[in-house]
């Protein structure tokens, strides 16, 4: 009966899978400083239904902060150290090496194992075995990655986080979610009115947004673990832009109830709404720091939309951006240090980035409708939505604008991008 | 273990090929915070006729009438209402008065550019301009309620300003009509 029962919930949840639609990731531009690594192929990985080292290799590859040494065909391969021809590496200037191998267990899961290997000093600086199930390929593949990435970079990696988007085809708009490689999307809701603002919560569990479906914004918090959803705010008038607070415990939201659109705090069930801010203009787009301290926003009571900042249950304001007519959409990276959001120049729509501490201003991307930033939980890529041939798509750019990536649906319009936290946070 | 078998296959056929298609509300908690919705719904179900309707056509929908004229346009990141539209709006403010069942929804809209969340604020902000009009014209408040659809109902699709200023607007519409 547990078989049976396992076996049929697997097969519901292969069920939700959207294979049609996935995401497919163009990446154009190149980092600093890459790292030149070689991953081989693992010993044995042909018994798995796709090769681990392939998406290890295209996690590294997409991060730009690789230069990727084609590993060509290595016979025997090496599952050891003592087995890896370091001189023929060396000469090819590679500073990192993955080597791995798989096997079938007795019990039908699979062991797969990796080693992480430093060319120069021609030691092993990481590695661990993994058991795994047929269906568990990419998974351990991007756990992989991240432990590579982190042992040779310093910072968490990301691959094995995920990513909501909304994709609009024709009229109908659905909320996906989907691996931060962009394959394996579900869709969480489907609807036939638009969908816009899906933020995740900090454990990653639920995504609250805004739903027009009653002819009016309305903020919903949907659980991904069950599949079911509340209301979390259906005032008279508009309720828009959540934005959750650091511990998960509270929405920030903007409701027009009062008069005007105005920040408030609310349960994620809706209990106890309290305004926190009280002027004639507009003030949205709430967005928490990660220490839970303040909230930046967006308001025009100075003129024209500028991003502020006050404390997180209110009081005072102090104006953050001062260049430009039209700064919007603020979000501040996980280490708290930097700030983007969207600057309209010359009525062009582009990312920016505002280094917190010092000051210093940079234009990240280059677009004419670039909007919704969204930080990858190790701050070194944000994900936005922007316009290719009057289509919307998903693109990201690395935190020093060097790096930059296009996902694209085919036909179909995607937007409102919100990256996921670490997995197990 | 059946039991709980058969609910959890259902709540995962549920969540999966549940993704419904959402014109119903069914599954969805309505919780104590609704209930301003529930007053709208309420009002939506209230058809506002003419005193003597039956015989007489509705002037809402009479394209001779001023009434059936519903929306006002506005300037590029602009909410004031420009003067032209006051006696569009004068005639539906009478048209409340003297029909004090009727209600209207207000729905505030902005061009493609930006931001959709300050869409939304701008829509807003264009939708309770509107509806304070209405109240400086003698109309309840609890009569009109404003809100926005930000950029995401657009009139016209393509990214010229002819399209834009067709999109920069408030529609009012009477219950029964949303």
């Amino acid at each position: 009966m547990q078989v049976l029962f396992r076996a049929v919930l697997f097969l519901l949840a292969l069920a939700c899978a959207n294979a049609q639609a996935q995401l497919s990731i163009e990446i154009t531009g190149g980092g600093a400083n890459q790292i030149p690594i070689g991953v081989l192929r693992f010993a044995g990985e042909q018994v798995l239904p796709q090769n681990i080292s392939d998406i290890v290799e295209a996690d590294l590859r997409r991060s730009g902060r690789f230069r990727m040494l084609f590993a060509g065909s290595v016979e025997p391969l090496p599952t050891e150290l003592a087995q890896v021809n370091f001189a023929d590496w060396k000469s090819r200037t590679a500073d990192a090496m993955v080597i791995g191998s798989v096997v079938r267990l007795a019990d039908g899961r699979f062991e797969a194992s990796f080693r992480l290997l430093d060319v120069p000093k021609q030691t092993q600086i990481g590695g661990v075995a993994f058991t795994l199930t047929a269906q568990q390929v990419r998974t351990t593949a991007h756990r992989i990655a991240d432990m590579v990435y982190e042992k040779l970079t310093g910072d968490r990696g990301v691959f094995s986080t995920r990513i909501a988007y909304v994709v609009k085809q024709g009229s109908r708009y659905e909320l996906q979610i989907a691996d931060a490689d962009g394959i394996g999307s579900q869709t969480a809701l489907a609807s036939r009115e638009p969908i816009i603002s899906p933020a995740w919560s900090p454990d990653g569990t639920r995504i609250a947004y805004v739903s027009f479906e009653n002819k009016k914004p309305v903020v919903y918090v949907h659980s991904l673990v069950s599949g079911r959803r509340q209301v979390a705010a259906n005032f008279k008038g508009s309720n828009s832009a959540p934005a959750w607070s650091a511990d998960g415990k509270q929405l920030a939201v903007v409701l027009s109830k009062d008069g005007g659109s105005q920040i408030y705090l609310i349960g994620p069930d809706g209990s106890n709404p309290r305004r926190i801010t009280n002027s004639g203009s507009i003030d949205t787009e709430p967005f928490f720091t990660p220490d839970g301290k303040y909230i930046y926003f967006t308001s025009d009571r100075g003129g024209s939309p500028q991003i502020y900042r006050m404390s997180a249950s209110g009081g005072e304001v102090a104006r953050v951006t001062f260049d430009g007519g039209y700064n919007v959409s603020p979000r501040i990276s996980n280490d708290g240090k930097t700030l983007v959001y969207i600057a309209r120049d010359s009525g062009r729509f582009q990312l920016r980035s505002l280094d917190l501490a010092t000051g210093q201003g940079q234009a990240l991307t280059d677009g004419q409708r670039d909007e919704s930033p969204s930080f990858a939980p190790n701050g070194k890529m944000i994900l936005y939505a922007t316009q290719t041939n009057n289509r919307g798509s998903l693109a990201a750019v690395s935190s020093d604008g060097r790096v930059k990536q296009r996902l694209s649906v085919q036909a179909a319009d995607v937007r409102e991008p919100a990256w996921g936290p670490f997995f197990n946070n | 273990m059946r039991k709980l078998f058969a609910f959890v296959a259902v709540a995962l056929l549920a969540a999966c090929a549940g993704t419904p298609e959402m014109e119903s509300k069914a599954g969805v908690e309505d919780r104590a915070a609704t209930s301003a919705a529930g007053d709208r719904q309420a009002g939506s179900a209230v058809t506002p006729v003419a005193p003597n309707a039956g015989q007489q056509a509705n002037p809402l929908k009479d394209p001779g009438s001023i009434l059936s004229k519903r929306s006002i346009f506005y300037d590029y990141d602009k909410y004031d209402v420009k003067d032209e539209y006051k006696p569009l709006l004068q005639a539906h403010a009478r048209y409340l008065a003297q029909n004090p069942g009727a209600k209207m929804l207000v729905q505030g809209n902005a061009d493609e550019r930006g931001s959709r969340e300050y869409n939304i604020a701008l829509g807003q902000k264009r939708a309770d301009g509107v509806k304070k009009i209405l109240q400086l014209m003698g109309v309840k408040e609890s009569q009109v309620e404003s809100v926005s659809l930000g950029e995401e109902k657009p009139r016209c699709a393509e990214a010229t300003e002819e399209c834009y200023s067709k999109n920069r607007r408030s529609d009012m519409l009477y219950g029964g009509e949303y």
